[in-house]
């Protein structure tokens, strides 16, 4: 069997009995993007030398007995949006499209430091701000179930090179559901962890109050693994927990399937949030083999999930003005070449630089934090965000864990929302509330749909609590048959 | 109509911090262009600022020197603008809730105590600078200075006048001094002010139109700056005219000022908190240990030399205002000298030393023990006053034991009675006709004998001793 179509863990173990190596991984895997690449378009740089380099090292390591963690010599995607040393940083941006920075993310850091290999920087929406990668100044990447449809957003570039087995690990980062719902259109593995959990230092911020870089991978174990890797205090971001709380370095150890006796509830608002029948039926199915497995399931309520949307679209627009202001074609990226003094500059630069999304939110966040207007939806979209916080923990205090679907509906097609920024809004009904909790969940496939669309399940966990949900999705990973999903890349 | 001018400053200080405030590069002024510079103050995009606690503590020293309230939780927070020489296009800055607030800074104008309430006192990042080519169409922009920690002072509008500004920015100069927070050195501008200005007929209650006045860079600039606006604004309203609320920039070369943004265009900062860092808690041991920590400040200096010590004010003054003088006095007295003497050594020879020198105190080879050897010696007598000086001389320059270099230049004064006996004796031998002179009651005769001793003795005896002894043998 081709290299490529392995699960990370599963090549961990190979190269452990020497039974292949980095490089012939990291070819199989680079193969693989030549043939699918044109179609899926995941990657907006690949890194192909370099990381053939990277993975001749690994096998020196692995050779001598002395590799760097369990990850050593596996290949992996990053998305465009973390900073990555003299490899072009753009955040699928036309403001950025020149910019190399001068150091990694720690993310990256902690990623070369456990040996893997970085195959390239993954398309994503422009600033991460999207939910089909449609907003991408370089390319639209294609959904590999189907290429006629949309991959999700904001990482979709990330999803979809792990979908198409051009790559078994990617990290992406998630703000208002950007791992998890493109997780769940390419049935992929995501988790989106606990704020605080992983280094934001080197993520370009698009709201510094939710972003949260996890994994992508096509198993839970892999992204326990991948998630052992990233997780960790970090002195360069104030907002890291301590490592006491965050409990890193042990989940892919720790991973432990029984369910017996776990508590899930399921919140009734997320059901009816315009679920589709065939996600709401494959959802109910992932219930039904929890029940089956020994877990409590029963019905919660979750009243303010309705405020989430608008109180997301308020905090993070409001954050995202404020981030994006450095790009100002003063020090670095894109410059009109024509313009007429320095607020000429200014407004030339930002507006010919920037994508109509971006510019739609950083008006929208300029609006929400103006004198006037700041009381009204800043200071109110806080408070909101306190009380959603709030009943998310007297939740917890019922259940172990959460469930709900991911996005209302399968993949949908190119051009199918992008005309209507309300719709495309909807998309990330079911998973913002997890950002504006702060708390962590996976998304990862629980079914199909029609066309063999692949139909994702969420499961919520408590502040640093990342081992139930892991185990629980373990336990439903092993009784399905959509571990190491690897799409055909195909029109449906 | 007789008009009063209302006034309030806001005084910006650089904290000499080793590093700057949210990373670790050095916080130094100067520097060759853009070498102070990393990822996080240079703006750099996905770079995360992290507090440096010295900042928050050196605030907290001003704040507790200022008898302000110290926030038990204060919050850091985004000014957002545009300009080149701020690479975020947001200043960190505090808003709403600062670290310190509702002080009071009491002083003297004139002797008389005075007394300014201080609104707040917060922490913030300094910007780069622009470094404009005159010849070039295009400017530059040094880093260096970005992130360099300010802070903050906003009065309340309680000032009344040019002078007052001056003592009260005088007085908190001193006070940054004292604390060691700050260089001070106004030349590279660590100390800046805007000045808010207002005037009302005296008596009145209410406020006028303020107009805040920037770019004034010395304390006799700000002096020049208010008077001129004063009597901007008093004329404007004699001839029936009424006073814009704007900012305009001070010219101290021309001495004028002029508008630089009007109300209509004044920023909207869209402040928020900055969600990549986290509320400051200051804990009350923490305040309390740092208050411990604090030294004597200027103000109680100067009542216990006046009080305790009989220094004359305007001496006492002079010592209070300097930290590095008032701190070799206090030495100085703790090693048992006389106060008032030190005084008047320090603002006499020493004053005249360090000006011819350039030096400052602790520049020079003198330190308080010495000192105090010094006039030890010079009070017993061991040596005279004018070889003191010289000594002195040596001492500042060079350093060393007084002792030593009493030997060494043989400066050692005749105090045994026997042998300045022998001396007068032989010099009455000599002089009959003016020992008959003095006998006859003629004074000068006296001072004639006394000066031909000290000659015969080459200035080595001590003149009381000679003054003594001479008449007891000459009655």
């Amino acid at each position: 069997m081709d290299l490529y179509k392995y699960t990370a863990s599963e090549l961990s173990r190979m190269l452990i009995k020497k039974e292949t190596s980095a490089k012939e991984i990291a070819e199989s895997c680079f193969k693989r993007t030549d043939e699918v690449e044109k179609d899926v378009e995941a990657y907006i740089t690949l890194n192909r030398e370099e990381a053939l380099k990277q993975a001749e090292k690994a096998d020196e390591r692995i050779k001598n007995g002395s590799a760097s963690s369990p990850l050593d010599g596996i290949p992996l995607a990053v998305k465009d949006n973390m900073c990555t040393e003299g490899i072009k940083t753009t955040c699928a941006s036309k403001i950025l499209y020149n910019f190399i920075p001068p150091y990694d993310a720690t993310v990256v850091k902690k990623i070369k430091d456990a040996g893997m290999v970085i195959t390239g920087k993954a398309n994503c929406d422009e600033f991460a701000m999207g939910s089909s990668t449609e907003t991408s100044y370089y390319k639209k990447t294609k959904n590999p179930h189907d290429i006629t449809r949309v991959p999700g957003g904001s990482s979709g570039g990330s999803a979809a090179s792990v979908a198409a087995g051009e790559v078994p690990l990617s990290v992406g980062s998630d703000t208002g559901g950007s791992i998890r719902q493109p997780s769940s259109h390419c049935g992929v593995v995501g988790l989106k962890p606990t704020y605080g959990s992983v280094s934001r230092y080197g993520l370009i911020a698009f709201a510094s109050s939710l972003d949260q870089i996890g994994p992508f991978s096509r198993s839970i174990e892999d992204a326990a693994m991948l998630a052992d890797v990233i997780y960790g205090h970090d002195p360069l971001d104030s907002t890291s927990a301590p490592d006491a709380r965050i409990g890193a370095g042990n989940f892919a150890k720790r991973l432990n399937p029984d369910v017996k006796g776990l508590k899930i509830g399921l919140p009734k608002e997320y059901f009816g949030l315009g679920v589709s029948d065939e996600v709401k039926s494959a959802v109910m199915n992932a219930v039904s083999i929890y029940e089956k497995l020994g877990a409590k399931v029963f019905e919660i309520s979750l009243k303010l999930v309705k405020y989430a949307l608008p109180v997301y679209y308020i905090i993070s627009s409001a954050e995202a003005s404020s981030n994006l202001a450095r790009f100002d074609g003063v020090k670095y990226g894109y410059r009109s070449s024509d313009y007429d003094g320095l607020v000429d500059l200014y407004v030339k630069s930002r507006s010919e630089g920037f994508g109509k999304e971006v510019q739609r939110r950083v008006m929208l966040g300029t609006y929400v934090l103006s004198s006037g207007y700041y009381d009204a939806y800043y200071n109110k979209g806080r408070l909101a965000q306190r009380a959603i916080k709030q009943e998310f923990s007297d939740a917890f205090s019922d259940c172990d864990l959460i469930l709900t679907p991911v996005t209302p509906n399968t993949a949908f097609r190119f051009g199918e929302k992008s005309g209507d920024p309300v719709q495309m809004y909807v998309e990330d009904i079911c998973t913002v509330s997890v950002n504006i909790a702060g708390i962590p969940a996976i998304a990862m496939p629980c079914g199909k749909g029609e066309g063999e669309l692949p139909v994702g399940v969420q499961l919520i966990g408590k502040h640093f609590d990342e081992q139930t949900i892991l185990n629980a999705g373990l336990a439903l990973e092993k009784e399905l048959d959509l571990k190491n999903w690897v799409a055909d890349v195909r029109k449906a | 109509m007789k008009y009063e001018p209302v006034i309030g400053l806001e005084v910006h200080a650089e904290l000499k911090t080793k590093s700057k405030i949210f990373c670790s590069c050095s916080a130094s002024f100067g520097g060759d262009i853009n070498t102070h510079v990393c990822p996080v103050c240079s703006g750099m995009p996905g770079s995360l600022p992290v507090l440096n606690k010295k900042v928050v503590e050196y605030a907290v020293r001003m704040g507790l020197a200022t008898n302000c309230d110290i926030s038990a939780v204060s919050v850091m927070a985004r000014k957002n603008y545009f300009y080149p020489d701020l690479p975020k296009a947001y200043q960190i800055s505090q808003f709403d809730k600062p670290l310190c607030q509702n002080g009071r800074v009491d002083f003297e104008v004139d002797g008389e105590p005075k007394s300014v309430r201080l609104t707040r006192i917060h922490i913030e990042e300094d910007a780069g600078k622009l470094l404009h080519e005159a010849s070039a169409d295009e400017s530059l922009i040094d880093f260096n200075r970005c992130g360099v920690p300010l802070i903050e002072m906003v009065t309340e509008p309680d000032i009344r006048s040019s002078a007052e500004a001056k003592a009260f920015l005088e007085h908190i100069k001193t006070t940054l001094s004292y604390l060691d927070i700050c260089d001070c050195k106004m030349e590279e501008g660590s100390i800046r002010c805007d000045v808010n200005v207002s005037v009302r007929p005296e008596g009145s209650r209410e406020f006028g139109t303020r107009v805040e006045m920037k770019n004034i860079n010395t304390f006799s600039g700000a002096v020049r700056a208010i008077d001129y606006e004063v009597s901007r604004q008093t004329e404007l309203l004699f001839e029936g005219g009424t006073v814009e609320q704007e900012t305009r920039r001070w010219d101290d070369i021309k001495l004028e000022n002029y508008t630089m943004r009007t109300k209509e265009d004044a920023q909207d900062y869209r402040y928020f908190p900055d969600p990549d860092l986290l509320p400051i808690e200051v804990t009350d041991e923490w305040v309390e240990s740092i208050r411990e920590s604090l030294p004597e400040l200027p103000l109680s200096k100067l009542r216990r030399y006046i009080g305790d010590y009989g220094i004359p004010e305007k001496d006492a003054r002079l010592i209070a205002e300097n930290k590095s003088r008032a701190d070799f006095l206090d030495k100085c007295e703790k090693l048992g000298a006389d106060a008032k003497t030190v005084t008047n050594w320090l603002l006499g020879d020493i004053a005249k030393l360090q000006n011819d020198s350039g030096k400052e105190l602790e520049e020079s080879g003198l330190t308080p023990a010495g000192l105090c050897a010094l006039l030890e010696l010079i009070g017993s007598g061991k040596i005279s006053g004018t070889a003191g000086k010289k000594v002195l001389g040596v001492i500042f320059d060079e350093g060393g034991d007084p002792l030593k270099i009493i030997e060494k230049l043989g400066l050692y004064q005749m105090s045994g009675q026997d042998e300045i006996k022998s001396i007068i004796e032989a010099v009455i031998k000599e002089n009959e006709k003016s020992v008959a002179d003095y006998k006859k009651g003629k004074q000068t005769a006296f001072g004639y004998l006394i000066g031909q001793c000290m000659k015969a003795s080459k200035g080595k005896a001590n003149p009381q001793v000679v003054n003594k002894l001479l008449k007891e043998i000459l009655d």
